[in-house]
């Protein structure tokens, strides 16, 4: 019994120690007149320990860069792919090889030949009046023009040239080329930059699509001449998005296909353009005096005004008999390429006498329109047989 | 190398900005002016928005009639310049019939192939009457004739390489060839000042491209040696191929490439090389074999030599010449050669009958007095320039020299009143060269004689001493060597 007693005692008395403490008065210290309680240094000691750990750098494991000799190594083991691949056996082309002109008749290994290869819609090869036009040229300007167009390449065929073809087409200017497919391949990275829309056929040709390629748009590619697909592409790309007011938007055809034949329903186009607000850009290298009842090409076809198509592009080397290639619209857009087409600002001009040759085949087909309704009987004798 | 003066630098600048800023108050009144005007273009949007073409409109516009001047005869030595004139301020140009008679110091016609020549305008002639002026038909189908394969065989010998395959077009040559080298997993280095084409040829191969500073085989080196220790970008898997292109002679600076090096490092590391001659071939060398020849390298330790006609030999088209199996390759699968026109049969006589004469195979000695015309031309127009005080740029035997223009001011002076004196000279200023290097750009020719050199340096001259581009004046004596030279004539 007298154990417990003291035992008792002193619990109570620790008790009453530990609640007189926690019922201390709070005023332990007086600093600058601020009274500083107990509890205060205990979270400040907290918060030191807190920021303290935060302001401690994450571990990250050190970086060691490659040593001289290690780089050596590397670049003795690195083996490079040989510059071509090995050519496989059946894969060998057999060019003809002609030994006169590409007329609707030639000769190839001393055997006379019918033509069905050459693009020679006109049947211009070998026309008498053209090639004295040439030879007067060549003999008047040499044959090359030695330079761009803007250091003293433009000779004044070239701009009788565009001025020709301006005025035989009905539009505003034309401006040339020197040389079929980089008309094409020059013309879209002009006008189309990265952020805009470009909507194509599926199935254009290389050149076209080289160009697609070099101008960094967004490209959608709708079915091969395919109206209906054209207007649901359209319609996905513009509906609710408002941004589209400000991003320049083209559609691209050919108006002859060069990889099928078949002709773009050129009124359709337009009235979908108009709709949606696109511009079209229009490559009619196969129907530029082809199509049409004087040749005018694909808009005189379908009696669509010229102005309605924004760009119309052509390569001379199939029915104007000649080479080079020509872009023809507003005079903004015309001037426009002459200082932003890297096809013409750093690229030699045409030779002059592919120019005259230009010429005179268009006076040819402006004089004698009974040419297309000999080649227009040709085909129909084709499809019919 | 350019040495630009500090206080040149500074006036640059400062015309520059001014000329930005009277750009930028003129567009300021043109959009208050133009708030009545409807706009006609209709909901499509504008081909160019803000300021993608302020430098066309503000500044390209005011010195238009420098650029792109008309020419009535053929580009010889002497032609005929067709006047224009303005009536809104250099808007619109119109073309008069008048022409003046100008010496030519602006087109390539380094061997003097431009207007009629005695051996290859006959045959021309004769080639168009038999083959007429184009093909009609891509090569693979036919637009091949025994012109065209004979002038394959004649370049590769020409050149060096055992095989070649020809163009219609140099530019499309570079941008069609690039691609079907190399593809995606591949890198190309190129020169920091390398042409438009294989800038494009690069863009659209899909390969990733990295740029070396102008003309240094040791930073090459090291970009190199950096690029195939750390492999391909992000997978770091290793490069599948490595092409590094340069060019024989860079137009714009007149430089020869320091090829000897170049090839010992490219050859050090296993990376393919690719040498653009479209302006060195046929117009440097002893017998005008291009930089090869000059800077003694064998064509065998080049893997593809590439180059155009239109310079040396007057004609339009390109060429590449290389191994038999690659110039196979390319047969079966450049889009150049299989979708695209042949090159026109009169051209392609017309380089045949250039090169033999080169050669020396029409019986003459014609070639080689052209060649060392063209030397000889270079070598004194580019001292006598330097001795009258003007910075040229370039190295010895290359028939391209850059005089530094450097303030916008000084381009349409300098072009308008050389033109004014009979002297036809090319302006460029930028995007064509960096912002502050403007510079008026000769290239001499084979058919220039001594006399007409003459003339052209003294209007140059007179007109330097006009504008103020005579950066490094030197001593008095030296400057009395041209009058001597007339006393000699």
């Amino acid at each position: 019994m007298e154990v417990i007693l003291p035992i008792a005692n002193a619990t109570a008395a620790a008790i009453a120690r530990v609640s007189a403490a926690f019922n201390a008065p709070h005023a332990r210290a007086v600093v600058f007149g601020i009274h500083i309680d107990g509890h205060l240094v205990v979270e400040g000691l907290l918060i030191a320990a807190i920021l303290f750990q935060l302001s401690r750098k994450s571990y990250k494991p050190p970086k060691k860069p490659l040593t001289e000799k290690e780089i050596d190594e590397l670049c003795d083991e690195w083996k490079p792919e040989p510059l071509c691949p090995p050519i496989k056996e059946g894969a060998r082309i057999d060019t003809p090889t002609l030994e006169c002109a590409a007329g609707p008749h030639t000769t190839i290994d001393g055997k006379e030949v019918v033509n069905f290869a050459s693009a020679n819609y006109l049947g211009l090869i070998g026309n008498e009046k053209i090639i004295d036009s040439c030879v007067g040229s060549v003999e008047k300007y040499g044959v090359g023009s030695c330079g761009p167009r803007g250091f003293y390449g433009t000779i004044d065929v070239h701009l009788d040239c565009e001025a020709k073809i301006a005025k035989f087409l009905g539009t505003q200017d034309s401006i040339l080329y020197s040389y079929g497919i980089s008309t094409i391949f020059s013309v879209i990275p002009a006008f189309c930059k990265k952020g805009d829309i470009i909507v194509a056929d599926e199935g254009v040709h290389w050149a076209v699509q080289n160009g697609l390629q070099l101008s960094r748009s967004t490209v959608v590619y709708f079915k091969h001449n395919d109206m209906a697909s054209l207007a649901s592409t359209l319609e996905k790309l513009t509906h609710g998005n408002k941004r589209t007011e400000k991003i320049r938007r083209y559609i691209v055809v050919e108006a002859i296909y060069q990889n099928s034949g078949q002709v773009a329903p050129l009124d359709e186009i337009i009235r979908l353009k108009e709709k949606y607000r696109f511009r079209v850009i229009l490559e009619e290298s196969h129907s530029f005096g082809v199509l049409g009842k004087s040749g005018r090409g694909l808009a005189e076809h379908y009696g669509v005004p010229i102005e309605k198509i924004d760009i119309v592009t052509a390569g001379m080397g199939n029915a104007l008999a000649t080479d080079g290639g020509f872009c023809t619209g507003s005079v903004r857009v015309v001037d426009h390429q002459r200082l932003s087409s890297s096809g013409y600002v750093f690229s030699a001009s045409l030779p002059p006498y592919l120019a005259t040759a230009a010429i005179s085949a268009v006076n040819h087909l402006e004089e004698n329109p009974a040419v297309l309704s000999n080649l227009r009987s040709n085909i129909a004798l084709l499809h019919k047989g | 190398m350019v040495r630009l003066p500090y206080v040149t630098a500074l006036t640059t600048l400062f015309s520059y900005g001014l000329l930005f800023a009277f750009g930028q108050l003129r567009d300021f009144f043109r959009r208050i002016l133009d708030v009545g005007k409807s706009n006609n273009l209709k909901g499509y949007a504008p081909i160019c928005l803000g300021l993608e073409d302020f430098y066309t409109r503000r500044l390209y516009l005011r010195i238009q009639d420098c650029f792109g001047r008309p020419i009535a005869s053929a580009p010889d030595a002497w032609f005929d310049v067709v006047e224009r004139y303005s009536n809104d301020s250099n808007k619109t140009l119109h073309c008069t019939t008048k022409t003046s008679k100008c010496l030519n110091l602006g087109s390539y016609n380094y061997l003097g192939f431009a207007a009629a020549d005695e051996y290859c305008t006959p045959h021309v002639i004769q080639s168009l009457k038999k083959y007429s002026a184009s093909t009609c038909s891509v090569r693979v189908d036919g637009g091949n004739t025994k012109l065209h394969m004979e002038l394959e065989e004649l370049v590769a010998r020409f050149v060096g390489k055992p095989a070649a395959i020809i163009f219609g077009m140099g530019y499309v040559t570079n941008s069609a060839i690039i691609p079907t080298l190399v593809g995606k997993g591949g890198l190309i280095i190129s020169d920091s000042l390398n042409h438009n084409s294989i800038v494009n040829g690069a863009r659209g191969s899909g390969a990733s491209v990295q740029v070396f500073q102008h003309n240094n085989p040791a930073q090459l080196e090291d970009v190199l040696r950096e690029q195939i220790a750390a492999g391909q970008h992000r997978t770091h898997r290793p490069w599948k191929k490595i092409i590094v292109i340069v060019e024989g002679i860079y137009s714009m600076e007149g430089e020869l490439c320091k090829l000897p090096e170049i090839i010992a490092v490219c050859k050090k590391y296993k990376a393919y090389t690719y040498l653009d001659e479209a302006h060195s071939i046929g117009a440097v060398g002893k017998t005008g074999r291009g930089v090869c020849e000059l800077l003694g390298v064998d064509p065998a330790n080049i893997d593809i030599m590439m180059g155009t006609f239109t310079k040396s030999f007057g004609s339009c088209g390109g060429y590449i010449a290389a191994s038999k199996e690659i110039i196979r390759h390319l047969k079966l699968t450049c889009p150049a050669h299989i979708y695209a026109t042949s090159m026109s049969p009169p051209a392609v006589q017309q380089v045949i009958s250039a090169i033999k004469v080169v050669l020396g195979e029409d019986g003459s000695n014609r070639g080689a007095k052209k060649l060392s015309q063209i030397r000889e031309n270079s070598n004194f127009f580019r001292s006598e320039l330097q001795k009258m005080g003007f910075e040229v740029l370039g190295d010895n035997d290359s028939p391209v020299m850059p005089i530094m223009l450097y303030n916008p001011a000084k381009i349409p002076a300098f072009s308008r009143e050389c033109l004014r004196q009979h002297v036809a000279v090319v302006t460029v200023a930028f995007p064509a060269t960096p912002l502050l290097l403007a510079r008026a750009r000769i290239c001499i020719s084979a058919s220039h004689s001594r006399e007409d050199l003459i003339k052209g340096l003294e209007v140059i001259s007179k007109v330097g001493d006009l504008v103020g581009i005579k950066y490094f004046p030197v001593e008095h004596e030296k400057t009395t060597s041209l009058e001597k030279l007339k006393k000699l004539q």
